[in-house]
């Protein structure tokens, strides 16, 4: 089985550049790269289905980090078959899941039952973490050798912070011992208790609670003394604020194994998006002023920041039709991902090499999957895309089962045309 | 007519002259109040329904006592005992009321913004009575108007606002009004109780309350919550009676003819001395409360006309 894109604007994450070229696929895997100088004829003779990229942008298929899929527990706000085809109409060809369902994934069991649902209901690749502690509840640590041999690419608690420095620490310890990763919410809990915004003079005009961007420095550097103290691999899952990127800086320079992520709703939006506390525009952390924003865009371009991610929260519409501070935080964000991230295309903020070097290329490294790159022998996950055709977001017409999207109504640009898994399309003619 | 709003959900959204418009209104039916027959029609035939989310007893008489002068049929609604005990979301209470077809909904709740998200869902006219730390319009509409009355004029007054200023919706809907009409206010309070923030609203801000009445005309001062006296704000009430509680010495330093105000229920002894708050040449807190009345009577009547007038012109 042998596929041939050809006319395609190549994005190459990798080496950072763009090309016209055309990629065969043999068996599912890349088997040769070409750029337009190259002969197709030979290829195009024998390949045994040929794909017209038309000019279009053909880019590895996006890694999205930390997407929460409600299986188990609240099937009706989202479900593996659902998410799976936002994922494919996205452009995203691997997920990874969060384990703050219901219960949360932290025995080796739950992390079986998950795994068979995703194989037998999505369409895309699904990968699953684990929860670090049991319960989530930050006392005891799961069965983590287990839960990887059962598959678990990475241990989390997901946004509840571990208050307990000594748990944490001897949890670094033990995920160290078997070289496992661990991905953490930098936060420090206290200050943070009860806030729904960040400080600021919209908050107070809103009279909401709200907290420092300062709780996520000091989230962050206390999981860098305890990286310094254990070694541990660890993923910062959201850094939104600019003062929580020099320690972040130095953890690197420091040679510590620390990577950090952010969502694309706090490179695309601020505070003041809340405007008459509009509850779709709730997440956590939450979102930050323009000055936050500008800081992490930059810190995204210059590869600081490691990872954006979509940080898919589905929420129903009872959790989210209530005051501010009652309402359930989070978005869905799998279909929109790559639209909002053209904002900062379009904005020329960033190019999309750099885009997929953090929708796809390091996402895929950090969490030792195959995938996110254009080369040969990687799997043939591709998303095929107009980088430029506008249009206007109907959540009505969103994929997930919630349809809390921050962007509804918004004007976008880029469509999908086209999602390869493994050489197999799973969206598009 | 120069007061376009179909709710009152805060001072933000009004227009000086939207303002003085309700002043204007209020201070004929605070002369109307005085008189030994009380009544007009302006609200004759409509419902004001009174929902009440957090305890009130001042603010839900005078509402209520507004509401029936003007001829409304005024219902009370005690939330805390109804439904949402029973686990109904706000909006769902708030669609079977709708059903109802209320014309007036007065509305206080524990949550910023909670008011305003009850406002999309029905068809009537909502005033805010309170929702959490954001505003309470009302309160600062009835200050301003007794201000008005007492100096004169509503502009270029050196106003000082103490006290627990970070969870005050009163303080907040005061800055707002005050700022539109163009006084300069200062904040008086520790920091824990008056972040940073606020120096963004053009306030200045102050941490000594001797400093921060000096030369004032208007005093006033901020009720603090009892659950914020045990060592989570500050120290203990008594330190903080010593610090930021209003007495003669204090005031001493604002003008000769500085009036005091507050919004009640007092806490004699700890942010102001009863003395002070007894003294009928400084003190203008009766005046307040007589001037809640008139202002929430101006606030529903013109809420009315111009529900009436889109109900005529069938939008």
């Amino acid at each position: 089985m042998s596929t041939l894109f050809e006319n395609a604007r190549l994005i190459d994450p990798e080496a950072l550049i763009e090309f016209n070229g055309a990629i065969l696929v043999e068996n599912g895997n890349i088997s040769q790269v070409l750029d337009q100088n190259a002969d197709l004829a030979t290829f195009k003779a024998s390949a045994e289905n040929i794909v017209d990229c038309a000019g279009q942008a053909l880019a590895p298929g996006i890694v999205d980090i930390g997407v929460k899929i409600c299986e188990p527990g609240e099937r009706h706000k989202e479900s593996f078959r659902s998410a799976g085809l936002a994922a494919a109409a996205g452009g995203v060809t691997t997920i990874v899941t969060r384990p703050d369902t219901l219960p949360a994934i932290d025995t080796p069991e739950t992390l079986e039952f998950v795994t068979r649902r995703a194989q037998e209901a999505a369409p895309v690749n699904v990968r699953t973490m684990a929860a670090l502690t049991k319960g989530r509840k930050g006392r005891e640590m799961t069965e983590i050798g287990f839960l990887l041999d059962a598959g678990a690419v990475a241990f989390t608690d997901g946004d509840s912070v571990i208050e307990h420095t000594k748990v944490l620490s001897r949890a670094m310890s033990y995920v160290k011992s078997l070289d496992a990763l661990i991905v953490s919410h930098p936060q420090e809990p206290g200050l943070s208790d009860g806030a729904a915004t960040t400080s600021g003079k919209f908050a107070t005009l809103k009279g909401l609670p709200s907290v420092s961007p300062m709780a996520e420095r000091m989230g962050l550097d206390r999981d860098i003394a305890l990286i310094e103290m254990t070694g541990v691999k660890y993923h910062a899952d959201q850094i939104t604020t600019s003062r929580a990127l020099p320690a972040l800086e130095r953890a690197k320079a420091n040679g510590f194994d620390v990577t950090a992520g952010i969502s694309i709703h706090h490179l695309t939006l601020n505070e003041l998006d809340v405007a008459d506390y509009r509850t779709f525009f709730k997440v956590k952390p939450p979102l930050r002023s323009e000055e936050d924003r500008q800081a992490c865009i930059q810190a995204v371009a210059d590869g600081l920041i490691d990872i954006v991610c979509s940080m898919h929260t589905p929420q129903d519409e009872e959790s989210k039709r209530l005051p501010f501070e009652e309402a359930a935080s989070g978005a869905v964000g799998l279909e929109t991902l790559l639209p909002a991230a053209l904002r900062l295309y379009h904005n020329e903020q960033l190019t999309l090499p750099q885009l997929f070097r953090a929708m796809a290329l390091n996402p895929a490294k950090r969490f030792g999957l195959d995938g996110g790159r254009l080369c040969v022998g990687s799997p043939a996950d591709f998303v095929l895309f107009d980088p430029d055709t506008p249009f206007i977001l109907d959540r009505t017409k969103l994929n997930s089962k919630s349809k809390n999207t921050p962007f509804d109504g918004a004007r976008l640009q880029g469509k999908v045309l086209g999602t390869w898994v493994n050489g197999k399309r799973v969206f598009g003619e | 007519m120069t007061f376009r709003q179909k709710h009152l959900l805060g001072i933000e959204p009004l227009h000086p002259t939207e303002i003085t418009a309700i002043l204007d209104l209020a201070d004929k039916y605070a002369d109307l109040n005085r008189q030994s027959i009380k009544h007009s029609d302006a609200l004759t035939g409509l419902t004001q329904i009174n929902m009440f989310f957090e305890n009130s007893t001042r603010t839900q008489a005078s509402f209520e006592i507004a509401g029936k002068r003007l001829g409304a049929d005024v219902m009370n609604m005690a939330m805390q005992a109804s439904s949402i005990k029973k686990g109904e979301t706000l909006i769902d209470t708030a669609l079977t009321l709708n059903a109802m077809h209320p014309d007036l909904l007065v509305v206080r709740h524990p949550h910023s913004g909670a008011v305003d998200l009850l406002s999309q869902k029905v068809n009537c006219a909502v005033l805010n009575a309170g929702d959490g730390r954001h505003e309470h319009p009302t309160q600062a509409l009835l200050d301003a108007l007794t201000i008005r009355r007492r100096k004169g004029r509503l502009h270029r007054l050196n106003i000082a606002i103490c006290g627990d200023i970070a969870h005050s919706r009163v303080a907040r809907s005061n800055i707002i009004l005050l700022g539109k009409m163009e006084n300069r206010i200062r904040l008086i309070g520790p920091p824990t109780l008056l972040p940073s923030q606020f120096r963004e609203f053009g306030c200045e801000v102050y941490d000594d309350m001797n400093e921060g009445l000096k030369d004032v005309d208007v005093v006033m001062m901020l009720r603090l919550q009892r659950e914020r006296m045990d060592g989570g704000f500050i120290p203990s009430e008594r330190e903080y009676y010593h610090r930021f509680g209003l007495d003669a010495e204090k005031l001493a330093n604002a003008k000769d003819d500085a009036i005091v105000m507050h919004p009640g229920p007092m806490n004699r002894g700890v942010e102001i001395d009863g003395d002070i708050a007894d003294d009928i040449n400084r003190s203008v807190i009766q005046e307040q409360v007589e001037m809640g009345v008139a202002v929430r009577m101006a606030a529903m009547d013109l809420l009315a006309q111009n529900q009436r007038e889109a109900r005529m012109q069938g939008v």
